[in-house]
Order: structure tokens, then sequence, then C-alpha cells
């Protein structure tokens, strides 16, 4: 049954990207900032998980959320260290900041490590179940129930907790939140911690399942992520797993019918596509700029 | 609003000079091919940042893309001289007049997009176009496609000027003008009647032109072509030169061009350094002075000071 192997890859590849499209999402929701740094946390996150396992000799879940409490602290160190005196300041200008704490981020742990390639450990070994005829990688399994688990706690904090309202209120509007005594940069901060642990655990399954990590490893997928993010519709946590699972299965099948090299590609048409013909996205409303 | 400034000629004779001063250094053999090169690199910064400085600068389109088109230029170039075998002259203008098309394919759909929805947009296509070179046997896919060297200084200086008096000449025009109201206020220029979406438009074929036409001296310069020489990341080199001199300053964008020339050959053995200070710069710049080094100002206006000995003031440009 190779075609449900192949959707049981594109949805491992997918909850990766829609682990990492969430904190694009809700970053963006917050500030309206693309954090171009976010796939260095993902990869940072990687490389924590790593060092984790390897040195420290951790459980491989316990090592998951050492990895997720780390890039959590990471996230908030940047948005205080580098967006918070740019919320005022021109949507170009933000950008432009994101992209050097992305650059910052890559060539600084170049610089402090090298940029050789390191080898994940590899936990659970080859094993494997056989699912409706088709056998399926035990790691295929674990990233998608973590991805599960995971996005089911965002759904509560966002929902159920005093945390979420105040997101989702900051989200609708800054001022008015303000003004109903909302710590807005508490909140934001928070946004950061949760975007970036989720991005840490992406990182940690990404290295589990591809078995290789190096320095740079976090710009493709965070792109990907971002282009998850846009096809959900940006600011809308739902349309950025949905969008995420979309893109995992479009490109598993553009790779499946012999197109590997076109992959990445893929992503970027369907951005394209989705910018021109609906630019709010999947689940999105149309909403006019104002004045 | 007169067509030139009064440094105008001036500026033009002193570019002209140095042009024959160099050519006369490099006929009687006083520089070496290494300062040559860095020459050659400098001015080919100076068009790609010049004509990305046109795209931001003035018309306010943020575009993070242009090494894709510097691919197309690059790549139709390479076509041109090592496959059809013809002159490198006619690579270039075919280089930039393929570039030129694929902005306006390009930039059609996305200008429609604003802020940082463009910027994805731009980054997205230029991907693409990377792409589709590396799948492309016919240019040698990801191993490249050999090349001549046939850049010389000559070939590079007189693209740099006609480059820098084009899109001096277009920021002058009303198309120029146009173009910086829509970078001050966009909706409220489309509310004015201005076409918005013609002058941004044109502004972003301009530019890719020039990027098409660097892309070609680029190619030519080295005795391969690569996708990998095209990717995000020179991109991002383009856009420092930009955002450092300044978000809408022409001579800006020239003299950060000269600076980080320098600045990266120094470090070209130390990539990573180069890197994290190109970065650093990018965060400190914005965060401290987010207009650039010299926001909307050209060198010219910090001389009219002394020039006019406190005659008419004509020191502001009226255009904002």
């Amino acid at each position: 049954m190779e075609i449900i192997q192949q959707i049981m890859n594109g949805i491992s590849v997918g909850s990766i990207y829609a682990l990492i499209a969430l904190g694009y999402t809700m970053v963006y929701g917050i500030i309206k900032l693309i954090n171009f740094a976010h796939g260095d946390v993902f990869m940072l996150g990687a490389f924590i998980g790593f060092y984790a396992i390897t040195i420290f000799q951790m459980n491989f879940f316990v090592a998951l959320i050492f990895s997720m409490a780390i890039t959590a602290v990471i996230g908030v160190l940047i948005e205080r260290i580098a967006y918070k005196r740019l919320r005022n300041a021109t949507r170009i200008a933000a950008l432009i900041t994101a992209i050097g704490v992305s650059l910052l981020i890559e060539y600084g742990f170049i610089f402090i490590r090298g940029a050789q390639p390191e080898a994940y450990p590899d936990v659970f070994g080859r094993q494997s179940v056989s699912l409706f005829g088709a056998t399926i990688d035990i790691k295929a399994l674990l990233i998608l129930s973590v991805s599960v688990v995971l996005m089911l706690l965002l759904q509560f904090i966002v929902h159920k907790t005093k945390t979420g309202k105040a997101m989702r209120a900051v989200s609708h509007d800054t001022e008015a939140a303000k003004l109903m005594g909302i710590n807005v940069d508490n909140t934001i901060s928070a946004t950061f911690a949760i975007g970036s642990a989720l991005a840490g655990a992406a990182g940690v399954i990404f290295g589990l399942y591809y078995t290789k990590i190096d320095p740079l490893m976090g710009v493709i997928p965070g792109l990907k992520a971002f282009v998850a993010a846009v096809l959900g519709g940006i600011g809308i946590i739902p349309g950025a797993m949905v969008g995420g699972l979309i893109l995992g299965l479009v490109e598993t099948f553009v790779s499946a019918i012999g197109l590997s090299l076109w992959r990445d590609a893929a992503a970027f048409v369907i951005l394209i596509v989705i910018l021109i013909f609906r630019p709010s996205g999947i689940f999105g409303k149309n909403s006019r700029e104002k004045v | 609003m007169k067509k030139h400034s009064r440094a105008f000629w001036p500026l033009l004779i002193a570019a002209l000079v140095f042009y024959a001063v160099v050519q006369g250094l490099i006929l009687s053999g006083m520089i070496g091919n290494y300062e040559i090169n860095n020459l050659i690199f400098i001015s080919i910064n100076i068009i790609l940042a010049v004509s990305l400085h046109l795209v931001i600068g003035v018309t306010g389109q943020f575009s993070i893309g242009h090494a894709g088109f510097m691919a197309v230029g690059a790549y139709l170039s390479a076509i041109v001289t090592m496959k059809l075998e013809l002159p490198f002259i006619v690579a270039i203008l075919v280089g930039g007049l393929v570039a030129a098309l694929a902005g306006l394919i390009v930039g059609i759909p996305s200008l429609r997009l604003r802020g940082d929805y463009l910027a994805i947009a731009t980054l997205g296509f230029a991907e693409i176009i990377r792409i589709i070179f590396l799948n492309i046997d016919y240019v040698g896919g990801a191993a490249g496609m050999q090349v001549g060297k046939m850049t010389n200084w000559t070939y590079t200086f007189f693209f740099m000027l006609i480059t820098i008096l084009v899109i001096v000449n277009f920021t002058r025009s009303r198309h120029g003008i146009a173009a910086i109201s829509i970078r001050e206020d966009e909706i409220a220029s489309d509310a004015m009647g201005i076409n918005t979406t013609y002058y941004k438009v044109v502004a972003f074929v301009i530019g890719s032109f020039f990027a098409g036409v660097a892309g070609a001296l680029f190619a030519h310069n080295f005795y391969i072509v690569l996708p990998s020489q095209f990717g995000f990341l020179k991109s991002v080199d383009i856009l420092i030169l930009v955002v450092l001199g300044g978000l809408g300053s022409l001579s800006g964008a020239v003299i950060s061009a000269i600076f980080l020339t320098l600045v990266s050959t120094f470090l070209q053995n130390y990539p990573e350094t180069r890197m994290i200070i190109y970065s650093l710069v990018l965060i400190i710049v914005m965060l401290y002075r987010p207009q650039g080094l010299m926001g909307t100002k050209e060198i010219t206006d910090y001389f009219r000071g002394w020039t006019s000995k406190g005659g008419k003031g004509n020191g502001k440009d009226t255009t904002t």
C-alpha cells in the first residue's frame, strides 16, 4: 500500500511544518511581524535536543521538553532585545531586523561550533508497525503523536487560560487590550515563548526523522512553514496546522511522482498562487486596509 | 523641478576622468589584476545597489528577490555568449532585457501585494527562478555552466554609469515623483489619481533590467555560473547595501556599495565573520536609524550649503 505510506510521510513532514508555522502565525497575529529568525530557533531547538541526548544522556522525551524550555527563553530574549524597540517602527524596518537576527543566529552559531553537520542519535531504531497493510516507520507515528499532543495543548492554552485570552485580545486590538488592563509586553513575550517552544519541539523531532542536522537547516523549513502559515491564513491557529499538513502532503506527492528536485519550488508556487488569489489564506476573511 | 542638479556635469566629468585615469593605469600595467577585480566588483555592486534602490528606496516596494533577476541576466547572457557565440555586449543587453521581462511577469501579480507580503512573494519568485535553473540540463543544472571571462573595467564602468544616469533621470522625472509619492503614502497617492500599479511595475522592471545587466557582468567575471550563487543570501547582500546607504538615497547606495565591497574583500577568508558583521549592521542600523545612514539625503545635499554662498535656499528637494 504505497499510497498510505506516502500519505503517512506527508503527514509527518507536514506536522513538523505545522509546528513551526504555529509560531509564525501567532507572532504575526500579535505584532504583525514575519519573524524570520523563527526557522533558526527551530535549528537551535534541534541542536539543544541533540546535545541533551548525546552529552547529557537524557531520555528522548526529557530532551524534547528541555529543548522546548530553552528555545522558549531564546524566543523571549530575541523579542526583548531586537523586536521590542520596533513596535512602532515601519514594517520594512521590522522585517529587515528580523532578517538580520536570523543571519546573526545562523552565522554566530557557525562561528561558535563550525558548520559541520551532526548525525542525530537513533533513539528508536528502525522499528515499524503495519497499518492497513502498509508498513509505517515508528518515528513517523511518534512525530504525529507529539505534534497532536502539542497542538491540543496549544488549543487549550489559547482558549482556556488567562494568557490565551490576553493573547487573543492583544491580537484583535492592541490599544483596546491595553486600556482593559492587559499587560501587552508580557502577552507578547508569552506568545514568543510558546511559539519558540513549538519550534524547538519541531527541531528535535525533525532531527529524529531526518537524522542529520546542521546550522543552516532552519532556512528552508522556516520558509516553508511560513508558506504553510500564509496558506492557512496568517494569524489563524487552526489555519497553520491545516496549511502545514497540506504543504507536507503536496511535497511528498511531488517527490513521489519523480520531481523531487522541484519539491522546494512547489511550496513557493503554492505561496504565490495563494498570495495572488486569496491573500488572506484558506481560513481568512478578506479585510480592507484601513486608512 | 530642474532637469539636473547643479552638480550633474561636474560629477559626470569627474566620473569620466576617473575612468580614464584607471584605464590608463591598467594599460600601463601599474595596477594589477587584484585591484582591477576589486574595481569590477565595486562597479557591479553599485549597479545592483542602485537598481534595488529604485525599487525599495524610491518606490517603497520591499523586494527581497533581487538575486533572482540577477540569475536570469547571468544565465541568459551566458547562453548568448557560450551557446550562440554572439558578442558580449549583445549578451549583456539580452540578459538585461530578459530580466526586465521576468520583472514584468513577477511584478504585475505580486505588486498588488503590500509590505511584507510583497517581500515574501519576491523571495518566493527568486527561489523559483533559482530552482528552475537548477533543473535545466541545458545550462548545467547544479554543476553550473562554463563561461569565458569577458567582463572588464570598461564594460562594468560604462554600464554602472548608464545605470546611475538612467535611475537619476527616472527619479527626477514625473514618473519618479509619482513613485516617491507611492513610497510616502500609497493610499493617498492612489486617491490623488496616480496609477500606483503602473508606476510600481515600471520601477520594478527598470530595477530588474539593471539587475540582469549586473548578473551578466557578474557571470562573465568568473569562469562558471552556478545556481547557488543567486540564493537568498545574495539578495540579502544587495539589500544591505541599500539599507546601510539609506532607504531613498542613491548616493548612499553607491557609497555603501563601495564601502561594503571593500570590507567584504578584506573579510573574504572569514565568511562567517563577514555575515555576523552584516547581520549586526542590519540590526543596529534598523534599531537606531531605521531610515538608513543617509536617509533620503543625497551626498550633493551636503555640499550645496557650501557652494551656494547663502544665496537662494534651494537645498531642499520639493519631493516630499
